[in-house]
């Protein structure tokens, strides 16, 4: 059962000297528990879909059809609360409150979700020592290294238990060793909590651990394989 | 959360908040400076005006407050004197004969004004007993007078001088008389201490030729701020025909008038001031938006609700600025309280360059509460005006936008 249903969306800036077709018709569906992973070149369109999917930019034309709501209908404030309740995201960096250590960082979406005290710290807790970052609970992100950061942004999306997790190049700024713990870690949380991972990368070694791996090219889908 | 997410974000740039918070309080410190020091020197005016010499209200015959000749008096009136004085809030009913003589001495002569008193109840209004330099002060049976220093200076009189007085008594009848000096009284105000002799009641009324007739009833009031209700009652009381009762403000229209123009290039100071600081502020509110765009926009991806972010950017701008005015104020008031205690007094000539003009050397401070509070308002509503630009930069951010443009 699809969780992501997008029906052939284009998507064209128009405010540049020339417009620019970053989108020309993607059409893809993504169901429950996939690990997929969003790969190709550098401008090919993958921030733009990523963002589309999210909820976060309008498409020029197409359907988006997200957990069986159609969210080209709906406006600012209620995209805003439907991205809290149902959506993870992970960014390529900077993702954390710089002034709320580790801890306050995961439970932060949770807060917004007036989720009870309790409720918020066990869950907390209990995502950083999966993550082994427990003993980083109470420092602030810039005591962290870039790929424990990023393992503290994914503990913040998983938090919640979101719908789908989508993450633009989530290991784009780290080294080749946290790159391959992130996606381990990534793959647990799929495995383990049943977690929808989207995920945009042009790394050959992140897409080798993906189980799904959806090319595009110059915003269109070329290539849609299951491992 | 609101509120320690806005405290922590003030400390991410700790310089920066201490460059703002500390422009703040200057901007606080130097307006309430200012501001203290013109209040005060108001208040001193006043009451150097009022307190000392008028009294806060006087009661005269209708009509003398503008023409004020012994013609216009009135004669004594025990009851009239007595049911003023049960009015309450009242403490004391002074009456005085208060006319104009030339006095002269040897080779000297000037124009002064001359007060018949009752000493006694003179003494509780004026408190002049305080302010006798030399000799002694006089009895109701004297036959004497007490000289302002400034005068006493100018016709180079001394103790046990003769001093001649002429003027125009009651009904055109001629006024001479000559006195000598009892006494010397300096007093705090220029204009007073250059021109003012003191007789007793009775032998002004003699010299006026007014027997039994006073031109004023001035009150000694135990507050103030009670002046209009006083005012008020006592307009019940008399004869609007015939008598008159004025509060201080109208006594003194020129020193009230004075005092708001002089107000308003002090308050046009302070807006000086603050459109300066507003500046400063308004910068430091714009980085603040600016540097964080990229934050922004993902607490909005994450499902931040536009108004919560809001509220956290507002507080940020409320608390800064309600430190900045916290530390102006702690800083500035145990000064103002020392100085409102100790005004600083000048000498030399720049004490006598002022005094020519008619005003104390010395500098005053007012501890009115309103000096204080009037800052933080003006400051925390500026910053509320300024703050709404980030609360606007806001309200349109899309997310994709920011991020991507950081
Ligand atoms: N906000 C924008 N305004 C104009 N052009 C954009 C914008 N965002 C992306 N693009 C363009 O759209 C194309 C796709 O970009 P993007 O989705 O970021 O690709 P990718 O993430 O695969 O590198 C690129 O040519 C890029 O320059
Ligand atoms: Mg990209």
């Amino acid at each position: 059962m699809s969780i992501i249903k997008a029906e052939n969306i284009t998507k064209i800036y128009n405010h540049t000297v020339v417009p620019v077709h970053a989108l020309n018709g993607v059409t893809l569906e993504i169901d429950r528990g996939e690990f997929t992973a969003i790969v190709g070149p550098s401008g090919c369109g993958k921030t733009t879909l990523l963002n589309i999917l999210g909820g976060l930019d309008h498409p020029t034309s197409g359907s988006v059809e997200l957990a069986n709501t159609d969210i080209t209908s709906l406006n600012d404030g209620q995209l805003i609360d439907f991205r809290l309740k149902n959506i993870g995201f992970v960014f390529q960096a900077y993702n954390l409150i710089p002034v709320l250590t580790t801890m306050e960082n995961v439970e932060f979406i949770m807060l917004l979700q007036k989720r009870t005290k309790k409720d918020r710290e066990a869950r907390a807790m209990e995502l950083l020592s999966q993550m082994g970052i427990a003993e980083k609970a109470n420092q602030r992100p810039s005591q962290l290294s870039g790929g424990q950061q990023q393992r503290v942004a994914v503990a913040r999306a998983l938090a919640s238990k979101p719908q789908f997790i989508l993450a633009d190049e989530p290991t784009a700024n780290l080294d080749s060793k946290s790159t391959s713990s992130l996606l381990d870690i990534m793959a647990d949380m799929n495995r383990e909590e049943g977690a929808t991972f989207v995920f945009s990368t042009h790394d050959q070694r992140v897409i080798e651990k993906a189980r799904r791996v959806i090319t595009l090219e110059d915003g269109r889908v070329v290539k849609d394989e299951r491992k | 959360m609101y509120i320690i997410l806005a405290w922590r974000n003030i400390w991410r740039n700790k310089r920066r908040s201490y460059i703002t918070i500390g422009s703040i309080a200057f901007a606080v410190l130097l307006a309430c400076f200012m501001r203290s020091m013109q209040l005060g020197s108001y208040e001193r005016m006043i009451e150097n005006a009022a307190r000392f010499y008028t009294g806060y209200v006087q009661v005269h015959q209708k009509g003398y407050w503008d023409e004020k000749t012994i013609d216009n008096s009135f004669s004594f009136d025990s009851g009239l004197i007595d049911s003023i004085s049960r009015t309450p809030g009242v403490q004391e009913v002074v009456p005085r004969v208060e006319s104009f003589a030339l006095a002269s001495f040897e080779q000297k002569t000037k124009g002064c004004l001359v007060l018949g008193i009752d000493p006694e109840l003179e003494n509780r209004l004026t408190q002049y007993g305080e302010k006798l330099v030399e000799g002694a002060g006089i009895t109701p049976e004297d036959k004497s007078i007490l000289i302002s220093e400034g005068l006493a200076n100018y016709l180079k009189v001394s103790k046990g001088d003769s001093v001649v007085l002429m003027g125009q008594g009651y009904h055109g009848a001629t006024a001479v008389g000559i006195y000598p000096v009892n006494g010397i009284i300096k007093f705090r105000s220029p204009a007073q201490n250059n021109q003012t002799i003191y007789l007793p009641l009775r032998e002004a009324q003699w010299l006026y030729a007014a027997q039994n007739r006073l031109t004023t009833l001035a009150l000694v009031i135990d507050k103030a701020k009670h002046v209009d209700r006083v005012v008020s009652q006592i307009s019940e009381k008399i004869d609007p025909e015939t008598m008159e009762v004025m509060g201080w403000k109208m006594l003194m229209p020129d020193l009230v008038q004075g005092i708001e123009i002089d107000n308003i290039s002090g308050k046009l100071m302070t807006w000086i001031l603050y459109t300066v600081i507003g500046f400063g502020m308004f910068g430091t509110f714009l980085m603040m938006t600016a540097e964080r765009m990229y934050e922004f926009g993902v607490l909005i991806s994450v499902g931040m609700k536009r108004i919560q972010l809001q509220v956290i950017i507002f507080l940020e701008m409320a608390m800064m600025s309600a430190i900045g005015v916290g530390i102006g104020v702690l800083i500035t008031l145990p000064f103002l309280i020392y100085y409102h205690y100790h005004p600083i007094y000048f000498s030399g000539e720049s004490a006598e360059a002022i005094e020519k003009f008619g005003f104390e050397a010395a500098y005053f401070f007012s501890l009115q509460p309103s000096i204080f509070y009037s800052q933080a308002w003006v400051i925390l509503i500026l910053a509320m005006i300024l703050g709404l630009y980030p609360l606007i930069v806001l309200q349109r951010l899309k997310p994709v936008k920011a991020m991507r443009e950081a």
